[in-house]
């Protein structure tokens, strides 16, 4: 247990310092956000239309920053063999990583998402269910962004490979997520989008561990 | 705690090409080996597949403790150290958070880190970010483990490269330390060991 709180909170603090941390994803947040308008047309109804789903993309493309080096660091600078050979499976040790990730990133950004749709034009009641999506979404992007940042390990170019690898990845949460957040806006049912949000999310958090660790240890060998 | 290690026909494959085959070597408690044999002649690659980080071609990498055979995989989480190349060092962390966690990391107590710092004469750079230590300064840090977290088998390889003459001699007084305790070292080294070693030629 002492091993395991030993490592997140070393993941927590590489997390805030890795690619800038969670101040450069929100300002790259806030930067797209601000594009979007700006290529989307200046009417307000046009953009408070898709002010929700904007704001979920631009997330997704946000939790993607500093994925690449998730790894890579450890990989390259030998840390990787001791994370390997340490007390704790090394799925374990991975979903650390991702946990890690989410709360120092992921968490943020989550915080930010309903001030960038309210700018964006959405209504202010959206944003409770918006902090919530943006909350679960965004483990499920730490958690994919990591296998795909494990899969990545030892290429050159890794964040474009990353990139490559994990967005289609993040397409079912995109979809339920924003089809929650679109449907509050319309007044429809929502809870099946998060529903789903959530069983990709639980899935996610399943399953990648047991991929990141097999490809952490093909690299390794 | 491992007593024993016994290296059974063992062949390593990089790639397309076939490093060794038919390498056999034991050791036990109070053994030094020092494995020779030229550039890319597999010496890393041996120490790890004793860790259990590269799959052997062929043959078996067999751990003994003082009731009987050992659990490969217990065995290698708790009974070893493997010190690469590499120091495994955070550049953006201090020496005292990276001492920290891999002292905890590795199931160490406090004091025993305590005690370390004090050994591996780390007091003056704790504060110090690890970018900023010499390489000499670096491997003294990830040494510290080995200290810190009592271990019978070391895998070390070429553990006193980057060290300076009194550091070596240091570091040789812990080796002879760690084998008169019972402990077992299998070192890659171009250089001869300050201990009394045997030696493992890889062909």
């Amino acid at each position: 247990m002492s091993a395991f709180s030993a490592l997140l909170r070393r993941e927590f603090s590489l997390a805030f310092g890795r690619g800038g941390g969670p101040l450069l994803a929100l300002a790259f947040y806030a930067c797209v956000t601000s594009l979007a308008p700006l290529a989307a047309g200046r009417a307000p109804e046009t953009l408070a239309a898709v002010a929700p789903g904007l704001a979920w993309l631009a997330l997704a493309l946000a939790s993607l920053l500093s994925l690449e080096r998730l790894f890579e660091r450890d990989y390259e600078d030998g840390a990787l063999d001791l994370l390997a050979l340490g007390p704790i499976p090394l799925e374990l040790t991975c979903a650390t990583k991702c946990l890690a990730q989410w709360l120092a990133t992921g968490a943020p950004l989550a915080l930010a998402a309903p001030i960038a749709a309210i700018a964006l034009g959405a209504p202010v009641s959206l944003a409770p269910l918006t902090v919530l999506a943006a909350l679960i979404g965004g483990l499920s992007f730490a958690f994919l962004g990591g296998l795909g940042a494990s899969l990545s390990l030892g290429s050159r170019r890794g964040g474009m490979l990353v990139a490559v690898i994990v967005l289609p990845l993040f397409t079912p949460p995109v979809i339920f997520g924003a089809g929650a957040l679109w449907a509050f806006g319309e007044g429809l049912p929502w809870a099946s989008g998060l529903l789903l949000l959530g069983g990709y999310t639980a899935a996610a958090v399943a399953l990648a561990p047991i991929g990141m660790a097999a490809a952490c240890r093909n690299a390794l060998s | 705690m491992i007593t024993a290690v016994q290296i059974d026909a063992l062949a390593l494959r990089r790639g397309e090409r076939l490093l060794f085959e038919r390498f056999d070597l034991t050791l036990r408690t109070g053994d030094a080996v020092a494995l020779t044999g030229r550039n890319g002649a597999g010496k890393t690659s041996l120490l790890r597949a004793v860790a259990g980080l590269i799959r052997p071609e062929a043959g078996s990498v067999r751990f003994e403790g003082a009731t009987g055979a050992l659990e490969a995989e217990t065995a290698r989480a708790e009974g070893l150290h493997l010190m690469g190349h590499h120091d495994g060092l955070k550049s953006g962390r201090t020496a005292r958070e990276e001492l920290q966690f891999q002292g905890q990391w590795t199931g160490a107590k406090a004091e025993a880190v305590d005690q370390a710092i004090e050994t591996m004469q780390l007091t003056r750079l704790l504060d110090i970010e690890v970018r900023r230590l010499s390489a000499g300064q670096r491997r003294r840090l990830a040494l510290a483990r080995l200290v810190a977290s009592p271990r019978a088998l070391w895998l070390l390889d070429e553990p006193l490269a980057p060290l300076d003459s009194e550091q070596r001699a240091r570091f040789g007084d812990l080796m002879a330390r760690h084998l008169a305790d019972g402990g077992l070292i299998l070192a890659a080294v171009h250089d001869p060991l300050p201990v009394q070693t045997r030696e493992a030629q890889i062909a």
